[in-house]
Parts: structure tokens; sequence; C-alpha cells
């Protein structure tokens, strides 16, 4: 497990400090703490319990109800592939499944150095040179087993 | 410049008359060019913005910053062109450039005033090129409201959208007109909500205007769900304050002073530009308090959504931003009477709210004059899939979908046979080849099986199957479900299991009428938008092409050589010469055949990757 260092609590104080006062805070909140540790682990969802004065389980169902939330720590690299209608209907399930096959793998699961996280995204907005998949903050398109894993050795 | 009022905002507008005149192409100053790069989210995933900074480092070396100006703008009009660029008064368009083709367009274009005619646009029937981007046919039969500012303005610099009358909307509603007079043209207008369901703005406008309470809201809808659709996330990367804009008028129509747009986290560069947007405009007191000196005052924020469809529909949308989750709850009580925090709420789409501040200029008789008898105005859809041009297009309602397809989309690639058009995602329906005539028309697209949607459009040909498109969607559906209410939550379950078991070849005939009894009962008892719609998917195929799923059923066959379970790998004796290389990629070794002799594929291994086809140079592999 990625340890939350001191420098993070304090970030996260920070942001539960700027917020306190607002109402319908705590999914920005939420989204800030995950920018700041990568995931959200009960302490850090503790912490901002007692921050915000919200229950616990309040916080938790939040947590486990949006797709954008992780209670795990993410790989050092995450690649998305796309499969919104347009990259489906252009082969971005085969993309998917090479990825799978080649580091054994499913979607929102980790490799086991740490390496990806694979997950697949619903319409990056780049239909039109589908199929796209995006590593990081670098999107691709015309994504094929051709190119693939090419792209991704570039991410170690 | 800090605050400004109307006499100030006509003093910024006529200021940059001249900047607009040449990139409209009207007027030609000195020499002056404006090179205008696609910047948006197409743009850079093909590697748009090192062409950018060459061309601007060249500029700037070569001495011509004086006359020439590079500008980002953010458009996907014409995706599969990407990274373009729009040069300016000329208006000519240069199409899949890379860092490598700055130097001739510089010292050529430029400096000698020469096309540089191998990066131009080419017709693909007759391979000439088509210099001017207004005489291509993917653009010449659009018809741009919603995206009128495509490829003019830089999206980040408020004043080039003043240039472009943003905010002169605003100002005729807020200190020309009374608020019933916004409403009145709104409803002349005859827009219809653009976020799928189609309701009339102006209508709902009304309702909300009429609810007691002092605190109202006005929210922007930029969840943008439907995973085959971009245009939202197009307008709010091109021209983020024609949407702000389209806020305040809703805002004064029914005398709201906060508002808030909630956008997908997974759109960086909207909320970005959205941001830069939102602090210029009160940077110039065009939100706060007092805009334009009018005495009405609105502010608004971005709220970011954390990954869930089902916050796209208006209760749980306004569930989520008070923090909670974004489960829908029955109306009434409409968002109209009670709405965000219980207060009264109007939620408009993001396409909505950018035509608003046209409608308010040229009023409402303008707006009505383009479209059918119950769609006004233009659509803008996200065409992707088996089409030649993908991108974004906007058109007069009342186009019938072979022109988009076909005059726009440059039809199907490959000489493959069109099979189906889908329109409005999970919620929507596949039109087929027969259907092609009917026209974007909400009435008219409901009587296919389909609905209008919020503009995803995905053309498909005969190598996709029907039923795992359904299965696609039923699977999307089936994991967005709430879960707050059974017909969805189980429906959705028990619908997606009978799918797969037709799609893996254990379907029995009684499946299809399993089927649809279950959409019926899906449909009829759901609870919000996300499960009354879920089946449609479903429905339209059947009903268009039944035949493929008793082909799945009965013969065990996948018409489209889609579905993994159905098919065959095959090598054609009579072709193989033995070169052996389909055996080196094969991953598990399903192949067998002595060098220089007929390989065989042993359908016991084979996985179905279709590697080998790939990798065969003799055409010697088919799928049955
Ligand atoms: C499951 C579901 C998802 C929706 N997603 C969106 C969306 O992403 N964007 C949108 O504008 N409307 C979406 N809607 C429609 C909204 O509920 C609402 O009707 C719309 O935002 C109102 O704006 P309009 O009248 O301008 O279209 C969705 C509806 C449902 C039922
Ligand atoms: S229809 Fe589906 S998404 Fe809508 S409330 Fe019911 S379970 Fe939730
Ligand atoms: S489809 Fe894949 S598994 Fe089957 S024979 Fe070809 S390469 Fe091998
Ligand atoms: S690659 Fe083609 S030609 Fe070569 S052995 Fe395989 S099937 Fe035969
Ligand atoms: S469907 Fe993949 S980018 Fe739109
Ligand atoms: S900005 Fe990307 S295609 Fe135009």
């Amino acid at each position: 497990m990625k340890e939350i260092t001191l420098k993070m609590w304090k970030k996260i104080d920070d942001i539960i400090q700027r917020y306190k006062e607002k109402s319908g805070a705590l999914i920005p909140v939420l989204e800030e703490c995950q920018d700041v540790c990568g995931y959200l682990p009960m302490e850090v969802q503790e912490r901002i319990s007692k921050g915000l004065n919200i229950p616990g389980s309040t916080i938790y169902g939040v947590v486990t109800f949006y797709s954008f939330f992780t209670m795990v720590p993410k790989g050092r690299h995450t690649i998305k592939v796309c499969l919104g209608t347009a990259c489906y209907v252009r082969g971005g399930k085969a993309n998917l499944e090479s990825i799978q096959d080649e580091f054994g793998v499913e979607k929102r699961e980790t490799t086991g150095d740490l390496r990806f996280s694979l997950d697949s995204v619903r319409c990056i907005g780049a239909c039109g040179m589908a199929p796209a998949m995006v590593v990081d903050d670098d999107t691709y398109a015309q994504v094929s087993k051709q190119n693939i894993m090419k792209i991704l050795d570039g991410y170690k | 410049m800090g605050r400004i009022n109307r006499d100030q905002l006509n003093e910024i507008k006529s200021r940059g008359k001249n900047i607009i005149d040449i990139r409209l192409g009207k007027v030609s100053v000195d020499g002056e060019k404006h090179l205008m790069v696609g910047g948006g989210t197409a743009c850079h995933a093909s590697k748009s913005e090192p062409v950018r900074d060459a061309i601007r480092e060249e500029i700037e070396k070569r001495g011509l910053s004086q006359r020439c100006k590079a500008i980002e703008t953010g458009n996907d009009a014409f995706s599969t062109l990407a990274p373009v660029m729009v040069v300016y008064p000329e208006g000519v368009y240069y199409v899949h450039l890379t860092p490598d083709d700055v130097d001739d367009i510089v010292s050529e274009h430029l400096i000698d005033g020469k096309l540089v005619e191998r990066l131009l646009y080419k017709d693909p029937t007759n391979n000439k090129p088509i210099p001017r981007m207004m005489d291509i046919p993917y653009f010449s039969n659009q018809t741009l409201i919603t995206l009128r500012n495509l490829t003019l303005i830089d999206p980040e610099k408020i004043d080039d959208a003043i240039y472009r009358d943003a905010y002169q909307g605003a100002a005729k509603a807020l200190i020309d007109i009374t608020t019933e007079e916004i409403i009145n043209q709104v409803k002349i207008s005859g827009i219809r909500g653009r976020g799928g369901a189609g309701f009339p703005t102006g209508m709902k406008w009304q309702f909300a205007a009429k609810s007691e309470g002092d605190i109202k809201y006005v929210l922007c809808n930029a969840d943008e769900g439907d995973p085959g659709a971009f245009m939202d996330r197009s307008v709010l990367e091109a021209d983020p304050h024609a949407v702000l804009e389209g806020m305040i008028i809703a805002a004064k129509a029914i005398n709201a002073h906060q508002g808030y747009i909630y956008c997908r986290a997974e759109y960086p560069l909207a909320i970005k530009g959205l941001t830069i947007a939102i602090e210029q405009a009160r940077r110039y007191g065009l939100l706060g308090k007092d805009i334009l000196g009018s005495g009405f005052g609105f502010d608004l924020e971005i709220y970011q959504g954390a990954g869930a469809f089902v916050c796209g529909e208006e209760t749980a949308l306004m569930i989520s931003i008070e923090g909670k989750r974004g489960m829908p709850r029955p109306r009434p009580p409409f968002p109209a009477q009670e709405g965000l925090w219980k207060k009264p709420t109007v939620l408009n789409n993001v396409e909505t709210l950018a035509n608003i501040p046209q409608i308010i200029l040229n009023g409402g008789q303008w707006y009505a004059a383009i479209g059918t008898e119950k769609s006004k105005g233009t659509k803008v859809f996200a065409l992707a899939g088996k089409v030649v041009n993908s991108g974004l297009v906007e058109v007069p309602m009342g186009m019938p979908l072979k022109d988009i397809v076909y005059k726009i989309g440059g039809g199907i690639p490959e000489e493959k046979r069109l099979k189906a058009v889908q329109i409005g995602g999970p919620s929507g329906g596949c039109i087929p080849l027969e259907l092609l005539d009917t026209v974007t028309d909400y009435e008219a697209i409901t009587a296919t099986g389909a609905i209008m949607g919020s503009g995803g459009m995905v053309v498909m040909d005969e190598d996709n199957c029907m039923v795992d498109i359904a299965r696609f969607f039923m699977e999307f559906c089936q994991e967005e479900s709430c879960g707050k209410c059974t017909p969805c939550r189980e429906g959705t379950k028990r619908m997606l299991e009978l799918l797969t078991k037709i799609t893996e070849g254990q379907g029995e005939i009684d499946d299809i009428a399993t089927l649809e009894e279950l959409a019926e009962m899906v449909k009829d008892s759901s609870l919000c938008g996300l499960g009354q719609t879920a089946p449609n998917p479903v429905l339209s195929t059947i009903r268009h092409f039944r035949d493929e799923y008793e082909a799945h059923i009965k013969d065990k066959r996948c018409p489209a050589h889609v579905c993994r379970a159905l098919i065959t790998y095959i090598i054609d004796e009579e072709k193989c010469p033995g070169c052996g290389k389909c055996k080196r990629v094969c991953p598990v070794e399903a192949i067998i055949g002595e060098e220089k002799v007929v390989h065989t594929i042993d359908p016991e291994k084979c996985i179905r990757c279709g590697a080998c086809i790939a990798s065969c140079k003799f055409d010697a592999i088919e799928v049955v």
C-alpha cells in the first residue's frame, strides 16, 4: 500500500479547511484529496469525515457510488482504453483484450509491479480517430494491435 | 480593463471588427494573416501542440510576427483530418499537419503567397485539392449557429468572443427587454432541449419564472453521458462564452443569481477553458454584481462530476451537486418548483444554452425560420463510426440522415455497405439503411424507434453485428443503473444475460419474445429516464434486424462475423503457399503445418484473436 505522507496529510487538511463552511462540498473535497494521494483509503475518508462533520458511512457511500473514486492505489501509469460507441465499432474492445492478455490484468486492476492500472472510458471525444486510448495525460488515436505495445513500451 | 458597461462592450466589439473581417475573408489588410491552429481534444490527440509551437517559432524567427499571428482555436470539427489549420483571410484549410510541414507553410504561403498543395484537403472522389475550408462539402453542407465561431476565435480571449457579438444578447436581455419578453422570444424560437428529452426551453423557463422564491438556480448540464458523443465538450472548448451568456440570460428570465456548470471530470480541457472564461467574464463584470450596469447580478461555479452516467439525469444531477450519491428521485415536484437545495431551478444542456444568445439577439422568429414544423433550428451531431469524414456536424433540423452520412460524412469507407445509423446512444436505436430518408426531426426519428438524443450519431456497416451492439448498450445501462428501482436494476441484468447468451451461441428461439416482454416492463415501470429508455437499442434492433437475431439463435451464425463464439477461422487451401507467417504470430499455437505446405487451424485451440488474418500476405485466411 502506498503510504500517505506527512506532506499529503497537510494538503488534505488544507483542502478540508478550504471547503469547511460550504454546503455540498464533499465531492470536490474527495476529488482534490484523490488528486493528492492517488486514492482514497479509509484513513483519509475518516479524516474527511471528522473535518467536514459528515458520517463516515455517507462518505463511503459516495466514494463507492462514483466511478471516478478509487480505494486502491493506482499504478505509476494509467491506461484508459476508450470503449465509447465509435471506438467500440472500430475495434476498441480488441485493444482492451490485448492489454489484458499481455499484462494479465482485468479492467479496474493494477499490475503486480504497480506499472499499469487498466481501465476503460466512454468516449474521450476523439471519436473521429477511433479507436482511442489514454495513457496518463497522453491521448493516442487509431490504436491497433500493431502499435499498442509499442506505445505502452514508452511507459516504464 | 476592469468592469465594463454596455458602451464599453460595444467599443471592444468595434475595435475587433477588422480582425473578424479578416477571418471572415471580407478584407485583406497589408498582407495580415491569421493562422488558426486546431487545438481541440482531437487535435491534441493527433499532436497538434508541436505544430502550433513550431509555427509560432518560425513566424518569430523569420520576423513575420507583426503581420502573421498563430492562434489556437478549440474545435474538433473535422477530426479525421486533425491536426488542422485555417489561414485567413483566404480561408485556406491545411490538414494532417506535422511540425515538418511548418517550414513550407511559412515560406511558400506566408512569404510567397502560394498554396502548399500537398497539405490541402483532397476531394476523395477525384483527388483534386479543395483549398478553401468553406468549399469542402463537409463544411459547405452545414449550417453553423451553435458552432458559429468555429475556427474564428481564440476561446481563451474574451475580446475575441466579444468581437463576434458575445454578450450582446445578454445586454439586450438585461437592459432592453422585460423578462416576459425574453421567455416569449425563446418560446417563439421553438427551441427544444438538446440534452435528449427535447422539452421546449421557453416553457421550462416560464414554469421556473412563475415559481415563488427569492433564491433560484440556473444549471448547465455538461455531463455529456452518451458514450459516443462530444458535441458539448467541443462547444465548451471552442466557445465557452456562448454558454456563460446563455446562462446569464436564463438567470435573468427566471430571476436567479447563482448558477453551476456540472461538467464531467473526464473533460480537463473544457474545464480549464471554462475556468479561464469565467475569470475573464468576472473581470469585465459580465458575471458578478450589476452586470453591464444593469443592476442584475449573477455568478456561477463549475462543479466536476465524478463519473456516473445517471448524474446527467436532472434530479440526480442536483442531488450530486448537493454532495450526495446521485440517485434520481421521483417527479413531481419538478425542478422548476423544487430543484437544487429545494429551490426553483432551471437545468439546460450546453448546446441549448449556446443557442440562446443568438436567439435573443436575432429574435425568436429568425431561429424558428430554420427547421421543420415541430423541430426548430439546428442540431449538432458527433458523426463517427464507419464513415469517411468524422467529426462535429451542425445541420438544420429536417435534413435527411442520408445527406448527413453521404454529403457531409462522405459515405462509408472501403466500399462497405452501410447497415444502420445509431442515434441517441444507450437511449436510442439503430435506423436501418431502408429508412435513411428519415429527417432530423424529433418526431420523425422517434417513429423509427430511435430518439434524437443529445447528438451521438454512429454509422455502422456490414461488419458490425446488431446483436453485439444491442448487448454493448445494454451492458452500459446495466453498469450505470443506480440500482434504486427494481425494474431497471434487475430488468437490465436479465436482458443483458439473454443478449450475452445469444451472442455466445446459446440462444433459444423464445429469447427474443422474452427480451421484448422484459423491455416493455423496464420501459414502463422504471423511475428515471435511464431505465425508461434502456431497452430502446434492443427493441430497435429486434424491430429492424430480427433476421440477425434469428441467425445467431437458429443457425448459430453471426452474419457480421463479430461474435467470437459463432465464428471459425479457416485457411483456404487454394491460396496458402505455406509461408508460415501466421503460425509465428498465433499466440496459442493453434496453427499447424510444415513449411511450404498448406497450413491449418485447430478450431479447438483457436481463440479467434484475428492476429493470423492481419499477418497473412496471401489473403488465405477467412472467417466463416
Ligand atoms: C440517465 C440520463 C442521463 C442524462 N444525461 C444527460 C447529459 O449528459 N447531458 C444533458 O444535457 N442531458 C442529459 N440528460 C437529460 C437531462 O435529464 C435533462 O433533460 C437535460 O439536461 C435538460 O436540458 P435541456 O432541456 O436543455 O435538454 C440525461 C437524462 C437521463 C435520464
Ligand atoms: S431507472 Fe435505473 S437509473 Fe433510474 S432510478 Fe431506477 S435504477 Fe436508478
Ligand atoms: S485467430 Fe488467433 S488464435 Fe486463432 S488461429 Fe488465428 S492467430 Fe491463432
Ligand atoms: S500466412 Fe497465409 S499464406 Fe502464410 S501459411 Fe498462413 S495462411 Fe498460409
Ligand atoms: S468513442 Fe472513443 S473517443 Fe469517442
Ligand atoms: S481542433 Fe481538433 S480537429 Fe479541429
